[in-house]
């Protein structure tokens, strides 16, 4: 049994009449541990497809079921829950919040899991070692430069210890090296058992996951851009110290 | 989320918004130091007014006064006698629910009081038995009452209130120590009589307190010396206050009474009238009644004697102090309800300002709740958290609202002075905090409603 099993989800928004499928029956399996990238042109359906993975959204048509329970008409305070445990989200634009600190932001997803204060902090610090922030505890956010809180943003989605770790386009926002420390740090969680879902429009980083999955049109395609998932190119293995 | 970290994110919030936080919650420490104060004086009011209705007896006590026949009646006018003393006697005989029946005869029109070379125009100079003491609560302090025999004799005596002295003899205040006048002459319209007795000084809580804080401030003066005189005209104000330093106007009428026996005013100053009636015609009779609770049976047994008495003819009326304890009950009532009502509605606008407020607060904070719940917050956790964000302004506005009361009250009682100084309850406290916190609560439940409910996505995308 999959991790996650789709079948035939479709996302439809209705805007004065008309009617826009931003995904169109997909149906597809991701088992755990894989190590995933989504690639497609824009506007084909990726963001819509992360945010119904990572419970953010249900789709209109079709069951989703993760772990073997079916998520696709879960109530709005189950699937909150689900996001807290099982299932870490890294967004484009880091998506913290400025009034609190580091550490504060780390330990948001725990303020809901009910982690007494104690031990809140602590994990929140050790998942900080883990991206190498360990030392900017009481920065703000806008006191670190992008990489940096992106980094903050991937100690927070891994702070509740989740299975799934889903990232709509990571890098995009970052420079070519800040971007590379960054997908070696997924990698590493990968190798560490994690599921890894990547949204990217990067052919090199898409180069270095196994599994390629292109959205076209909100429809899985069924053969793959070859030039877009970077199997024109050698995968370059990522060994970057992380800085 | 705990509820005591939703509490720390509130107060992280107003304090990163100080300034607007502030403003907002002048809002409610308006609404509640208004609550408070104004429920203060009601209060001050209310107790000033059931000292007057315990000074003048309280609801034991009614009154039978003399009324011209009543129309229908008209042609029964010649029978018609008037309340006399053989309703008394008649009353004590045979209505087994009266308990005291006191006789008055009072002197009409203002008589004018001479002694000690100085004169003086009072007006509750009246004749009556020495049971009128107990009547009226009154007790004799220096010298004695008149008696029995006293009565019977119609002995030329008088007993005074201690206002009486103070016009004719001088005010302790003033002279410095406290004259008594027993023995001494008093004449009452020409007509002197000895005076026999003096009744204590009656006065309210508030009276006395003051009085005191005087005497010492005059002996202090005094031992200082000439120098300091008295500086001008008091003024004070309030319900039951009177005019001038006389206070509470039912302590004031007691302390300017002049008693004498009943038969010595009818036979010393009514028997000069002409067409004097065979039986001696009282002003009034005071009946106390042995139980409050059967005051109907008593109403209906004292109508009956008196009815037979009369022969049917009503030219008597009764006054009750019922009436008089439900008026003071109704405007006490009336005074809570308008007040409370400005009140309330000063402490509605500071929740409207409150709701104002986390309206903006949510709507600049879109994003924030969207994170919050991309990691995990459910809406129950949404919707707690800006509820007590709402109510931790309520609560602290509330609290300095209480704090501010005080001064809200002194603020009033130095611009309007009063003689029933506002008095603060625990319980008007209490109500006025919980009322804020509760407006706290309703202002807070749309705007946290409206976040609870946001769209995830949707707060995400929102710049
Ligand atoms: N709330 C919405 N209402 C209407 N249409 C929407 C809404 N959200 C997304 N869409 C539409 O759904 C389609 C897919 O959008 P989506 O954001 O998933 O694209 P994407 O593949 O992530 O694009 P990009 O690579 O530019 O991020 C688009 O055509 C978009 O206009
Ligand atoms: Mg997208």
């Amino acid at each position: 049994m999959a991790l996650l099993e789709l079948r035939n989800i479709s996302k439809i928004y209705h805007l004065g009449g008309e009617e826009i499928r931003a995904l169109d029956d997909i149906s597809l399996d991701i088992e755990a541990g894989e190590f995933v990238s989504i690639i497609g042109p824009s506007g084909s359906g990726k963001s819509t497809l992360m945010h119904i993975l990572g419970c953010l959204d249900s789709p209109s048509l079709g069951s989703i079921k993760l772990d073997g329970t079916e998520i696709g008409k879960a109530s709005q305070r189950e699937l909150a829950q689900i996001r807290n445990r099982k299932i870490g989200f890294v967004f484009q634009f880091f998506n913290l919040l400025p009034k609190l600190n580091v550490v504060q932001n780390v330990e948001l997803p725990m303020i809901y899991s009910g982690v007494g204060g104690r031990e809140r902090r602590a994990r929140s610090v050790k998942s900080l070692e883990l991206v190498e922030l360990g030392h900017r505890l009481r920065n703000r956010p806008n006191q670190l430069s992008g990489g940096q809180q992106q980094r903050v943003a991937i100690a927070r989605a891994l702070v509740n210890d989740p299975r799934i770790i889903l990232a709509d386009e990571p890098t995009g926002n970052l420079d070519t090296h800040t971007g590379e420390v960054i997908l070696a740090l997924f990698r590493r969680l990968s190798e560490e058992g994690r599921t890894v879902i990547l949204v990217t429009h990067n052919p090199e980083i898409a180069a270095v996951t196994p599994r390629k999955i292109e959205i076209r049109n909100g429809k899985v395609a069924t053969k793959v851009d070859e030039k877009l998932a970077g199997l024109d190119r050698q995968p370059t293995p990522v060994s970057t110290p992380v800085s | 989320m705990s509820f005591l970290n939703a509490i720390l994110v509130g107060l992280k919030e107003i304090w990163a918004h100080k300034f607007r936080s502030v403003l907002t919650m002048l809002g409610i420490v308006l609404g509640v130091s208004s609550l408070v104060a104004m429920s203060a004086m009601v209060q001050g009011m209310e107790n000033g007014m059931k000292e007057a209705l315990v000074a003048i007896g309280g609801l034991q006590k009614m009154r039978v006064e003399a009324q011209s026949v009543p129309v229908e009646q008209r042609h029964m006018k010649d029978f018609a006698t008037g309340v006399t003393l053989r309703d008394v006697q008649a009353l004590l005989a045979s209505a087994p629910e009266v308990e005291i029946v006191s006789p008055e005869m009072r002197l009409e029109s203002s008589p004018t009081l001479a002694a000690n070379g100085k004169t003086h125009r009072t007006f509750m100079t009246a004749g009556c038995w020495p049971v009128q003491l107990e009547m009226v609560e009154h007790r004799v302090e220096h010298g004695r009452m008149f008696n029995e025999l006293d009565n019977e004799q119609a002995r030329d005596v008088c007993v005074i209130g201690t206002g009486i002295r103070d016009e004719l003899f001088g005010k302790p205040e003033e002279t410095g120590e406290e004259i008594i006048p027993i023995g001494r002459q008093m004449s009452v319209n020409g007509y002197p009589l000895t005076i026999i007795g003096m009744f204590e000084r009656y006065e309210g809580e508030q009276e006395r307190r003051q009085r005191e804080l005087e005497q010492e401030e005059n002996a202090a003066r005094r031992a200082a010396g000439p120098a300091g005189a008295a500086s001008g005209p008091k003024r004070s104000r309030g319900w039951g206050g009177g005019s001038g330093r006389r206070g509470n106007w039912a302590f004031w009428i007691k302390n300017n009474t002049v008693y004498m026996p009943l038969n010595t005013m009818w036979l010393k100053f009514k028997s000069g009238q002409t067409n004097l009636p065979p039986e001696p015609r009282l002003s009034n009779m005071e009946i106390r009644i042995r139980d409050v609770d059967k005051i109907d049976l008593a109403l209906n047994q004292i109508r009956n004697v008196l009815m037979v008495n009369h022969r049917g003819i009503e030219d008597f009326s009764f006054r009750t102090q019922e009436d008089w304890a439900d008026q003071i009950q109704t405007a006490v009532k009336n005074a809570r309800l308008s007040g409370g009502f400005i009140a309330a509605i000063s402490l509605f606008v500071g929740g409207i300002g409150i709701m104002n407020i986390m309206l903006a607060s949510i709507s600049e904070r879109i994003r924030e709740i969207g994170i919050r719940k991309a990691v995990g917050a459910g809406g129950l956790d949404i919707f707690v958290q800006i509820l007590v964000e709402s109510m931790v302004i309520a609560v602290v506005g509330g609290a300095f609202g209480l704090v501010a009361s005080k001064a809200v009250i002194w603020l009033i009682s130095e611009v309007t002075p009063t003689d029933n100084a506002p008095i603060m309850t625990i319980g008007a406290m209490g109500f006025a905090f919980g009322f804020s916190v509760l407006v706290g609560v309703v202002a807070g439940l749309f705007p946290a409603l409206k976040a609870a409910r946001m769209n995830v996505i949707q707060s995400l995308r929102y710049d």
